[in-house]
């Protein structure tokens, strides 16, 4: 598999400030990267250089084999790109703005009606594909925006936030769109919405203040947590006797206690660092003879996984 | 070369989609008409010609060009669509091409709206028809020129009321250069030279020249050669200021 967008050490900087600051990696046919970090991380402004929008201060990308800095146009032509809160142009028509992208990007006349009739179909804008833009609600305005982006079947696809303001439904629609449409092309999406990794992407890279933070798959980030391998457990005893029982183990690190009623101790124990516990917390609340109403091995937590690698003081420096 | 079409049909078809391409044909021949019959003095002055008709023309294009022009990028930045469109295969230099020439186009059809007034003073008396299609023609690239200083302006700023009064303000400035009012300022202590050079960018004296008959090649290169660089500076602007 060879990298379908390649960034070179990417490099911006708004006056003093450095918005993105050295960001390299690359993405094969197959990928669905998810760009994650928090608001002004540097994720669109990435983005928007990799699309040739805006010029780096320094590095490069190369998408299908294309220099951004040097062949701007066939980059853009080899990508389709859904900006930052989808902005469209209100007063046209759905069927008015697929017609102008399908002559700008060089669809033969003869395909033009069927390119826009299967992105009409993939999108779901059957009804309003003549009613001006500015009329429809969000969610179809973020459709038509995703529309334009897929609308000449590009290798490559950039997406901005692309399930911003969708309501549940629409979430779920977007993400089957871009997993049936994963095989066939690289996908760079940013988010923060941390489920949306987990529902779609094969691989993450985390950005905080300009910097790569952490890159991996999904199930590689989860398991950075302190809950990744925890056991919840719910169990007939006294909360205490629970509590200094379990932290005798030698691979618990803690137990964090949760609310307990009606002689019911709910707790959270947590694994140290790599450790498997669950067999060891098990084999201990059998032999002490406690009742189990509950034991699950929690996966991790994406949230707390980002909020470590954001908010440390250290998120600046590779890790 | 497909882009830059497309850009053209897209920014015409916009146009007319909204009200602004009615209320503006429709303004600027009710005011030509109140300037050429009721201010011009056309019926009293018992000539057959269109001087009555062309003389208001700079001074109509002064508010209604940059009506036209003020919302070619000020509206893309405001709304943002400007990264749509920097984001398709195309340069920066036929999008802000086809946004010009769409705008001179409509200008252009608003302007070919009024042959009925030729046809008039060819109904009423002889009129020298060659001086009169070459003001039609001067009158065109009056309003090309105009349109290019207004979409340069337009693409600094994300303020369609900035861009419209900044814009009348430079092509004011531009009509009037020949006008006691500039050249007085510079007069006493300024060259020659400087006051020469100022003098030769009016408007005005470009325009009069043509609307005598006589198309000197002077002229046409002047009003294109101003075009052009007010082109050159609005693509420099957008690839500046796509930030902000």
């Amino acid at each position: 598999m060879s990298a379908m967008i390649q960034i070179k050490n990417l490099r911006k900087e708004f006056g003093p400030i450095v918005a993105v600051d050295g960001v390299s990696f690359d993405t094969p046919k197959g990928e669905v990267l998810g760009f994650l970090g928090p608001n002004g991380a540097g994720k669109s402004t990435t983005m928007k250089m990799v699309t040739g929008f805006l010029p780096p201060t320094a590095g490069t990308a190369v998408v299908c084999g294309h220099d951004v800095l040097k062949d701007p146009i066939a980059v853009k032509a080899s990508l389709g790109y859904l900006p930052e809160g989808a902005p469209l142009y209100g007063d046209m028509t759905p069927e008015g703005l697929y017609k102008f992208i399908a002559q700008v990007r060089g669809i033969p006349r003869p395909r033009r009606a069927s390119a826009i009739d299967r992105v009409k179909s993939l999108v779901k804008l059957e009804g309003v594909m003549r009613q001006p833009i500015e009329t429809l609600s969000k969610g179809y305005k973020r459709r038509v925006g995703l529309g334009q982006a897929i609308l000449h079947d590009p290798p490559v696809l950039l997406l901005d936030e692309p399930t911003d303001g969708l309501d549940p439904n629409q979430k779920h629609d977007v993400r089957r769109l871009i997993n049936e449409m994963a095989q066939e092309k690289a996908i760079i999406l940013s988010t923060h919405i941390l489920e949306e990794v987990d529902a779609v992407c094969t691989r993450a890279i985390v950005i905080a203040r300009g910097r790569i933070v952490a890159d991996g798959t999904p199930a590689e980030l989860q398991a950075r947590s302190v809950r990744h391998n925890a056991v919840r457990l719910r169990v007939r005893a006294s909360a205490d006797a629970v509590e200094s029982e379990l932290k005798q183990i030698a691979t618990v690190a803690g137990v964090e206690r949760e609310a307990s009623a009606n002689g019911v101790a709910r707790c959270l124990v947590l694994a140290k660092p790599g450790a498997v516990i669950a067999g060891d917390v098990a084999g201990r609340v059998r032999a002490k003879g406690w009742a189990v109403e509950e034991l699950v091995v929690e996966p991790g937590r994406l949230d707390d996984v980002f909020r470590d690698l954001t908010m440390s003081p250290s998120a600046g420096s590779r890790s | 070369m497909r882009g830059l079409v497309a850009v053209i049909k897209r920014e015409l078809v916009s146009y007319f989609i909204t009200p602004v391409a009615y209320v503006f044909i429709v303004i600027f021949l009710a005011m030509n008409g109140v300037f050429t019959f009721n201010i011009g003095g056309f019926y009293e002055r018992g000539l057959a010609d269109l001087e009555p008709f062309f003389s208001f023309h700079p001074w109509m294009y002064l508010f209604l060009i940059p009506a036209i022009s003020m919302r070619l990028w000020a509206e893309e930045r405001r709304v943002g669509t400007v990264e749509l469109l920097l984001t398709l295969p195309i340069s920066t230099w036929s999008a802000a091409l086809g946004k010009y020439l769409a705008a001179w186009i409509f200008a252009g059809i608003a302007l070919a709206l009024t042959v009925p007034v030729w046809i008039t003073v060819n109904w009423l008396g002889e009129p020298d028809n060659g001086v009169i299609l070459a003001s039609y023609v001067g009158s065109f690239l009056m309003a090309g020129a105009f349109l290019a200083i207004g979409a340069c302006v337009s693409a600094a700023t994300k303020s369609q009321v900035i861009a419209f009064v900044v814009s009348v303000v430079i092509c004011f400035l531009f009509l009037a250069a020949g006008l006691p009012a500039v050249t007085d300022f510079f007069s006493g202590w300024a060259p020659d030279i400087v006051i020469d050079t100022v003098t030769s960018f009016s408007f005005l004296a470009h325009f009069d020249a043509i609307t005598k008959g006589v198309i000197d090649v002077r002229d046409l290169v002047f009003f294109a050669s101003l075009a052009g660089a007010a082109l050159a500076a609005n693509v420099l602007i957008i690839e500046q200021r796509k930030v902000a």
